[in-house]
């Protein structure tokens, strides 16, 4: 079993997110770094992802736009400060207008027996914000489960 | 009231949970454990009790502390929401894989 892990203790800065993948860490990596292959999995589901930038070595901006079907959109951005294929990747992430200041997040890729662990460890400047990113899961998970029960209720009907 | 969030905000506080999670245990134990003085010690259980993470147990001449479940399947619940947006972004990561997977032999 591919199985997530979530950590995320009271009273800290830290999210920890670790996962298996069973590919080989050069795809994994690619897929964290070419455009065309982010756009297919980054963030919600319920939402579209534009990757208006993505520029990934030390310096480089990476910019993605979420829309929702309302119309509302959701802008993430940051920086990449360490681009070391395949075992590490490390940037700043921020949810503009959230406030509070951004994230550092620390990617790294460890390939056994041709699966890839990958661990995300994310540092927020203050409890608070790492607080509000969680709360924002929550909602956002909230809703997709929303969205969810109205497809399985229309085809029930 | 503090919330649990606020009462686990503290180090100390945190460090008293962590030894609870092991057993219930008398406040002398935490006194000697964490090096604190027992007023110090009773402050920071009188915190966790408004919070409802602890509570006392009553036995003869002796007060044990011990964690409420309760709680903590609610900080679980908090999780819920971002571990499920997690879980739903990371299976799509999977299914990007196997495409790329399937696509090699045209790669090469």
């Amino acid at each position: 079993m591919n199985k997530l892990n979530v950590y995320a203790e009271p009273g800290k800065q830290e999210i920890v997110i670790t996962r298996e993948f069973n590919a080989p860490r050069d795809r994994v990596f690619r897929a964290h770094t070419d455009p065309a292959l982010v756009a297919k999995w980054w963030g919600p589901a319920s939402m579209h992802v534009a990757i208006e930038s993505l520029d990934a070595r030390p310096g480089g901006l990476w910019r993605y736009i979420h829309r929702s079907d309302d119309g509302a959109e959701y802008i993430h951005f940051g920086v990449f400060h360490e681009v070391s294929a395949p075992e590490r990747l490390i940037y700043t992430y921020e949810l503009a207008g959230m406030g509070g200041g951004p994230g550092i997040v620390t990617l790294t890729l460890e390939e056994r027996d041709g699966k890839t662990a990958i661990t995300e460890t994310s540092l927020y400047p203050s409890v608070e914000v790492r607080d509000a990113v969680v709360q924002s899961g929550m909602e956002g998970g909230a809703a997709e489960s929303y969205d969810r029960m109205e497809e399985l209720l229309n085809t029930l009907a | 009231m503090m919330t649990i969030f606020e009462a686990l905000a503290d180090p100390t506080r945190r460090h008293i949970v962590d030894l609870l999670r092991e057993r219930p245990r008398l406040v002398g134990e935490l006194t000697a454990q964490l090096d604190i003085s027992q007023p110090g010690i009773s402050k920071h259980l009188r915190v966790l009790r408004e919070a409802g993470l602890v509570n006392v147990r009553q036995d003869a001449q002796r007060r044990w502390y011990e964690l409420r479940a309760e709680p903590f399947s609610e900080l679980q619940t908090w999780l819920d929401g971002f571990r499920h947006l997690a879980a739903a972004k990371y299976d799509r990561l999977d299914r990007v894989l196997n495409e790329l997977t399937d696509e090699e032999p045209n790669d090469e």
